[in-house]
C-alpha cells in the first residue's frame, strides 16, 4: 500500500467521489481559485470547473444553509469550513435545520451533505482560532460526527460521509494534514462504516480512548509505554463521535479494568465525559480505578507560546495519567508496579 | 393623522409596477406615496373588464375562503386544546397567499416561515392532513413530528415551514442553486415576515442569490409588525423592498390585499427567475387580523388601525367585487360558503379521529441512513449498547 499524507488522502478521496457521482460538488471559502486554505482542494477547480468547485463568499450561514437546500433537492454538497471556529456562524443552519429536517418533516426529505472542517490548537492562533467544539455537534441528534486520525481512516470515512444520506460533520485537524500513513488503493469496498470505533492497538493493562489528532499522539505514547515500561495499553480510536461506539469502549474496559480518555477539547461536558459515563454505566464492576480524563485547561486559549503549552494536553500528560491509574490499581499484571518512569514524568512536565 | 396610523401607509399598491432598483424612487416620490398610503386603499375590484375568467376568479375566492375558515377553526381548536405549542394564523393574509401561490406551477418549490398553514393549503394539500398535523397525528403532513410551524409536503414541492426567523432563506437559496446545477427551470419561492429583513441570513442569502444568479423569489409578507414591534421600530428602512438595492436585485412592492395584483407581481418575478435565472425581492403589504400567535391579544395595535384594516378584508373585498361584476350571486356565495365549511368540519373530524403516532416509533426518522451504534435508549435507560444484552 502506498503511503500518503492525510491531506493527500482527503484530496484524492474528494476527487474519486466527484468522478464517481456528478451530484457531488464542493463549496466553501477559497477552495477554488485559491486552492483551499490548507490546499485540500488543490487542482480540483481546473479539473472539474466552477460548477463543481464553488467558491463561496464569507457567509457561513448563507452557504452552509445553501448546501442544505441543495441536498434536499438531491445533490451531495461537500462544504469546507476554513476552521471549525468559523462554523459557529452557521450553527443555526446546522443545528436547527440540517439536523432536524429529516426527522421533523416525517422522513420526507434527506439532507445528504458533508461539512469538512479542521479543529485543533497549538499554533499560537489564540482564543478564537484554536477551539475544539466538536462535542456541540456530537450532542445533537440528527447529525453524524466523524473524526479520523489516519490517512486511511480519513479516506474511508470521507467516502462513507459523502455517500451517507444524513448531514455529517467531518472533523479534520490542522496538525494531522502532514502526517503520513498507508492508504489502500481505490477500491469499491474501502468505505469505512460511520459509528464504529477502531482498536488501533491491542493491550491488556489499560484502555486509552481518543480520537482525531490525540488518537495519533496516543499511539506514540502507547509505543513508548510498551518499550520503556512494558505497559500494554489498548488504544481505541473512536473515529465516530456520533454515533458513539460504546460497545467497543466497554468491551475493552471489561478486559483491562482501567481507562484514560485523551481529548483536545475542554474537559467539562466534553467527549471524555460521555465516554466516562458510558464506562460507569456498563463496566462499573470491572473498574479498578477511576476513569481519568486528559483534556484542555478551561481557558480561552492564550497566545503566548508558554501559556498555550500550559493549557493544551500533551503526550506526557497521558503518560502520567496511565501511570497514576496503574499505580492506583495494583500496577501492570504480572509485571509488578509500574513505578519505573516516575523520574521521567517529573522531568518532562511543562 | 397620528404617527401611529402612518403604519397603514405600507398598504399602497405599487403604481409603477416592477422597479428594477428601488433606489430610483426619489425622496419626494416616496413622501408622496407615503401620504397617499395613509388613507389606506381597499382593493376596489372592478372585475367587469378583467381578462380573467369567472372560473379563475371564483377559484381564488374559494381558496381564500378556505384559508379564512381553516384558520378561524384552527384558532378555535387551539383554545379547545386540540392543538398545542405555538400556532400562527394567516387570517388577513389570504390574498397574498393565493396570489403568490397561483403564480407558481406544481413543479416549483415553496419554503416558508412558521405562519404557513395557508400556503400549504394553497398548494393543494388535503386540509384533513394539515389539520391532522396540527392535532399531532400520524396522518399529518409531517407525521405528527413537526406541528403547526413545521408543515411539509414533498409531493407538492412545499419544502417546509421553518420556525427560526430567517432559517428558511439559506436552504431556499440552495434549492435554487440545485435547480441551476441540474439545468432545469423550476423556481423557488421563499416567504418570510417583515422582521426577517433585519437578520443576517436575509442579507447573506440575497447576496448569494444575486451573485450566483439563482431563480428564487424572496417574498416578504409585511404585516406591519414583527411580533409586537412595528416595522419602523425594527428596520432602518421601512420600505422593505428597497433593501434589494444593496444587492442590485430586482424588487417590487405590492398591495397584499389585492389577489390579482399579487398574482401579477409574482408572475413577473417568476418570469424573471424562470427565463433569466435571477432573483426578485417581492414585498406584499397585508395585515394579520389576530395577534402574532393565537395566544397574543395584540394590545400593542391601536383599535382604529385594526378597524381600518378589517375594513380592507381581502376575502370580503373579492366577494364584493365578484357580486358587483355579476360573476356570482348570493346563492353562489352561500353555496361556496357551505362547501368550504363542510371541508373544514371534515378536516377537524378526521384530525380528531385519526390516531396519534406510536411511541414505539420515536426513533423511526432519526437517520435516513442507518449506521451501527445509534443510541435509541429512552430517558430512563442507560445509554444503549446493542451487544450488551
Amino acid at each position: 500500500m502506498p503511503e500518503v499524507t492525510y491531506r493527500q488522502a482527503l484530496h484524492d478521496t474528494l476527487r474519486d467521489e466527484m468522478l464517481r457521482d456528478e451530484n457531488v460538488f464542493l463549496m466553501g471559502e477559497e477552495i477554488g481559485v485559491f486552492e483551499g486554505s490548507y490546499k485540500i482542494t488543490a487542482g480540483l477547480l481546473q479539473e472539474f470547473g466552477a460548477k463543481r468547485v464553488r467558491d463561496a463568499p464569507i457567509a457561513e450561514e448563507g452557504f452552509v444553509g445553501a448546501a442544505i437546500g441543495a441536498a434536499m433537492l438531491g445533490l451531495r454538497p461537500v462544504v469546507e469550513i476554513m476552521t471549525i471556529n468559523f462554523i459557529l456562524l452557521a450553527m443555526d443552519q446546522i443545528i436547527n435545520h440540517a439536523a432536524k429536517i429529516h426527522y421533523m418533516f416525517g422522513g420526507q426529505s434527506r439532507v445528504p451533505m458533508v461539512i469538512r472542517t479542521p479543529g485543533g490548537g497549538g499554533q499560537q492562533l489564540a482564543a478564537t482560532h484554536s477551539q475544539n467544539p466538536e462535542v456541540w455537534f456530537a450532542h445533537t441528534p440528527g447529525l453524524k460526527v466523524v473524526a479520523p486520525s489516519t490517512p486511511a481512516d480519513a479516506r474511508g470515512l470521507l467516502k462513507a460521509s459523502i455517500r451517507d444520506d444524513d448531514p455529517v460533520l467531518f472533523l479534520e485537524n490542522l496538525a494531522l494534514y502532514n502526517t503520513k500513513g498507508e492508504v489502500p488503493e481505490d477500491r469499491p469496498d474501502d468505505v469505512l462504516p460511520i459509528g464504529v470505533a477502531d482498536v488501533k492497538r491491542e493491550g491488556s493493562d489499560i484502555t486509552i480512548i481518543s480520537y482525531s489528532r490525540m488518537a495519533a499522539v496516543a499511539m506514540h505514547v502507547a509505543e513508548q509505554l510498551a518499550s520503556e515500561d512494558g505497559i500494554k495499553a489498548e488504544v481505541i480510536d473512536l473515529r465516530s463521535l456520533r454515533p458513539l461506539d460504546r460497545a467497543t469502549i466497554v468491551d475493552s474496559v471489561r478486559k483491562t479494568n482501567r481507562a484514560v480518555v485523551f481529548e483536545e477539547d475542554w474537559r467539562a461536558y466534553g467527549i471524555g465525559a460521555e465516554v466516562a459515563a458510558t464506562i460507569q454505566e456498563h463496566a462499573f464492576d470491572h473498574l479498578d480505578a477511576p476513569v481519568r480524563r486528559i483534556a484542555a485547561a478551561e481557558v480561552p486559549l492564550p497566545y503566548a507560546k508558554n501559556m498555550e503549552l500550559a493549557a493544551l494536553p500533551t503526550g506526557q500528560h497521558l503518560v502520567d495519567a496511565v501511570h497514576a491509574t496503574l499505580d492506583a490499581s495494583g500496577g501492570v499484571r504480572g509485571n509488578g508496579r509500574s513505578n519505573g518512569s516516575k523520574g521521567q514524568r517529573s522531568a518532562s512536565r511543562g | 393623522m397620528s404617527k401611529k396610523s402612518d403604519k397603514t401607509a405600507a398598504a399602497e399598491r405599487p403604481a409603477k409596477g416592477a422597479t428594477r432598483s428601488a433606489g430610483r424612487n426619489g425622496q419626494a416620490e416616496r413622501a408622496e406615496a407615503k401620504a397617499k398610503q395613509a388613507n389606506g386603499t381597499a382593493p376596489k375590484y372592478d372585475l367587469r373588464n378583467v381578462s380573467e375568467s369567472a372560473e379563475t376568479l371564483i377559484g381564488f375566492y374559494r381558496q381564500m375562503l378556505l384559508i379564512r375558515r381553516f384558520e378561524e377553526t384552527t384558532g378555535e381548536m387551539y383554545t379547545r386544546a386540540k392543538i398545542g405549542g405555538y400556532c400562527h394564523l394567516n387570517l388577513g393574509e389570504e390574498a397574498t397567499i393565493v396570489g403568490t401561490m397561483s403564480a407558481l406551477e406544481l413543479r416549483d418549490y415553496v419554503f416558508t416561515n412558521y405562519r404557513e398553514h395557508g400556503y400549504i393549503l394553497a398548494r393543494g394539500v388535503d386540509p384533513k392532513l394539515i389539520m391532522a398535523e396540527l392535532f399531532g397525528k400520524e396522518a399529518g403532513v409531517s407525521k405528527g413530528r413537526g406541528g403547526s410551524m413545521h408543515l411539509f409536503d414533498v409531493e407538492s414541492g412545499f419544502l417546509g415551514g421553518y420556525a427560526i426567523v430567517g432559517g428558511q432563506l439559506p436552504p431556499a437559496t440552495g434549492a435554487a442553486l440545485a435547480i441551476t446545477y441540474r439545468g432545469s427551470d423550476e423556481v423557488v419561492l421563499c416567504q418570510m415576515g417583515d422582521a426577517t429583513t433585519n437578520i443576517g441570513a436575509f442579507h447573506e442569502s440575497l447576496n448569494i442569490a444575486q451573485l450566483w444568479k439563482l431563480p428564487v423569489i424572496f417574498l416578504i409578507v409585511n404585516n406591519l409588525y414583527g411580533m409586537g414591534t412595528t416595522v419602523e421600530r425594527a428596520s432602518a428602512v421601512a420600505e422593505l423592498y428597497r433593501k434589494a438595492c444593496a444587492y442590485d436585485m430586482r424588487s417590487e412592492r405590492v398591495d397584499g390585499n389585492d389577489v390579482l395584483a399579487v398574482r401579477d407581481a409574482t408572475r413577473r418575478a417568476v418570469e424573471h427567475a424562470r427565463k433569466e435565472s435571477l432573483p426578485t425581492l417581492l414585498e406584499a403589504v397585508s395585515y394579520r387580523f389576530r395577534g402574532h400567535s393565537v395566544v397574543d391579544p395584540a394590545r400593542y395595535r391601536p383599535e382604529e388601525e385594526v378597524k381600518h384594516w378589517r375594513n380592507l378584508d381581502p376575502v370580503m373585498a373579492l366577494a364584493h367585487g365578484l357580486r358587483e361584476a355579476g360573476l356570482i350571486d348570493e346563492a353562489g356565495i352561500k353555496q361556496i360558503d357551505d362547501e368550504i365549511n363542510a371541508i373544514v368540519v371534515d378536516a377537524v373530524r378526521f384530525a380528531d379521529e385519526t390516531p396519534a403516532p406510536k411511541p414505539e416509533e420515536l426513533f423511526t426518522f432519526d437517520y435516513a441512513t442507518d449506521v451501527p451504534n445509534v443510541d435509541r435508549s429512552l430517558p430512563g435507560d442507560h445509554t444503549g449498547i446493542t451487544q450488551d444484552g
